[in-house]
């Protein structure tokens, strides 16, 4: 009985964020485009999917990830844990916390891949750059960038240093990158931290912080427990930059080697 | 029909491999460092299941309904060449999908708490709900005028990285001004406007946009609207935090 309740509740609070979308879609098409939108039953339907989709997305999430990912949160966060695979003596230092660090990799980088914003962006931008951005290579760069995030917002919580010296140099990061960058990237990679973070990334990682905040002594849950969101949306930036450099850097000395190749050939 | 269903299995796949990574993480901290048993297996598959089913409806929807009546529209505001519509389309799609957004009212919820313990409203129910339906209406009137700001860039073919950049120094000015407790709620109200509906819905405008204007690049400039929509939450909460 229980289970169904659950499904009922989801699809209904699913389709309240759904009804001001669809009414604002469908307020300007009739009153201000006035015209018929095209395949209205395929649109429709589709809609109708992603509405099931998120229910059952959600239920599953609810069902299965969440309670384990915040136990384990709780877990990694426990001093008796922590005290059991210390490797400093006298007081908890910040490098007895590694399994968190670890943890907040792994968890970063798997819960972004399986992101349906992103994986929806990726889409997009594969079809527009004409199959030059990957899907794959898009959301691994991202994952890789909210994983490097969420692991240096979790030291941040256990040193205890203010959240703005880090968001200050990474701007200046992206600043500087955004000169060096090729030009094409520098939307989407800017677009790439606002996708990163939505409905799986940010329940398991905010039980993470909180845990880490409540635990870690001379924390404030309330003060130090947020951040973490912030992290994850700024570092996507830089590696989605990085990555395009990379690619740009490889295939320019594929070039130059080439080059050189045909040139060895020619004098032969 | 076999050749849906067969599609319907493809996507299937697909999905399963989005979502193994998680799986992994999560199977190997249980056994290996935590060293626990699972408890609630059933409950655990049949969650699993459903993730799945979930995504590959998802994916199948966006494709079928999402990115096409995000892009009509855009294609049919461009014909239609009314630029104040168009705007005001821009700002209620930002502000509607944005104040009833549930990840946004728990933050609320949880930013009025902190101001409270910290003293700078009233420890009373009364004004801490006052406190965060002002956040709320501030982060959805923000994301409402950052798309409103990246429809114009479109427009007018203004350089995005000039204007994000101006956006990083006021987020930094107003740093330093704003009390400290707000500065971490404000930082992530960024990465929280922006939902699973609202993201393919607004690249697709924003894509198709740019791909029915004349001299714009789809690539250069459809894309942004998320970065606007990500970065003027925090000025504005980080506003809100030193006006109240």
């Amino acid at each position: 009985m229980g289970f169904f309740h659950d499904l009922y509740s989801l699809f209904m609070s699913t389709l309240f964020d759904v009804i001001p979308i669809a009414g604002i879609i469908f307020g300007f098409q009739f009153l201000v485009i006035r015209k018929p939108v095209k395949n209205i039953k395929k649109v429709l339907t589709g809609m109708l999917y992603v509405l099931v989709g998120i229910t059952f997305f959600l239920l599953g999430l609810e069902q299965a990830l969440f309670p384990v990912g915040r136990m384990m949160a709780e877990q990694l966060t426990n001093p008796e844990f922590l005290q059991g695979v210390r490797i400093s003596t006298g007081d908890l230092q910040w490098s007895d916390y590694y399994w968190v660090y670890v943890f907040a990799f792994a968890i970063g980088a798997s819960t972004t891949i399986a992101e349906p914003a992103l994986i929806a962006v990726a889409i997009k931008a594969n079809e527009v750059s004409g199959g030059a951005i990957g899907v794959w290579g898009l959301r691994v760069a991202v994952a890789i960038g909210v994983a490097v995030g969420i692991a240096l917002g979790s030291y941040r919580i256990v040193v205890g240093m203010p959240i703005h010296y880090f968001i200050i140099t990474g701007y200046v990061i992206v600043v500087v990158q955004t000169f060096y960058a090729p030009r094409l990237i520098v939307p989407l990679a800017y677009d790439s931290g606002g996708v990163t973070t939505s409905t799986v990334t940010v329940p398991l990682v905010a039980a993470l912080g909180l845990g880490l905040a409540e635990t870690v002594p001379g924390r404030s849950a309330l003060i130090d427990g947020f951040g973490l969101i912030a992290f994850a949306s700024l570092f996507p930036i830089i590696s989605v930059m990085a990555y395009a450099q990379i690619s740009e850097l490889r295939s320019r000395r594929e070039q130059r080697r080439r080059t050189k190749e045909m040139y060895e050939r020619s004098r032969r | 029909m076999n050749k849906s269903l067969l599609a319907f299995a493809h996507s299937l796949m697909g999905s399963v491999r989005d979502l193994l990574p998680i799986f992994l993480v999560i199977g190997f901290f249980q056994i290996f460092v935590l060293q626990q048993p699972l408890e609630n297996i059933s409950s655990l598959v049949s969650g699993i299941v459903f993730v799945i089913l979930g995504l590959t409806f998802f994916i199948y929807g966006l494709e079928m309904g999402l990115f096409p009546i995000g892009e009509s529209m855009a294609n049919a505001f461009a014909r239609k060449g009314s630029a104040f519509w168009l705007l005001i389309f821009a700002f209620s799609l930002g502000f509607g999908t944005t104040v009833a957004e549930p990840a946004l009212i728990a933050i609320a919820d949880e930013a009025a708490r902190v101001a409270a313990q910290a003293g700078h409203i009233k420890n009373m129910q009364e004004s801490m709900a006052s406190y965060a339906i002002g956040l709320r209406f501030t982060v959805a009137l923000s994301v409402g005028v950052a798309i409103v700001i990246g429809v114009m860039r479109i427009l007018m073919n203004w350089p995005i990285h000039i204007m994000i950049m101006i956006g990083y120094m006021m987020v930094i000015v107003l740093t330093s001004f704003a009390p400290d407790e707000i500065i971490g709620i404000a930082y992530d109200s960024g990465g929280v406007t922006t939902s699973t509906i609202t993201v393919p819905l607004v690249t697709a405008l924003g894509v198709g946009l740019a791909s029915s204007i004349s001299g714009r690049n789809p690539m250069l400039d459809g894309f942004g609207l998320i970065a606007f929509a990500s970065l003027l939450p925090i000025i504005f909460v980080l506003g809100y935090g030193m006006i109240i």
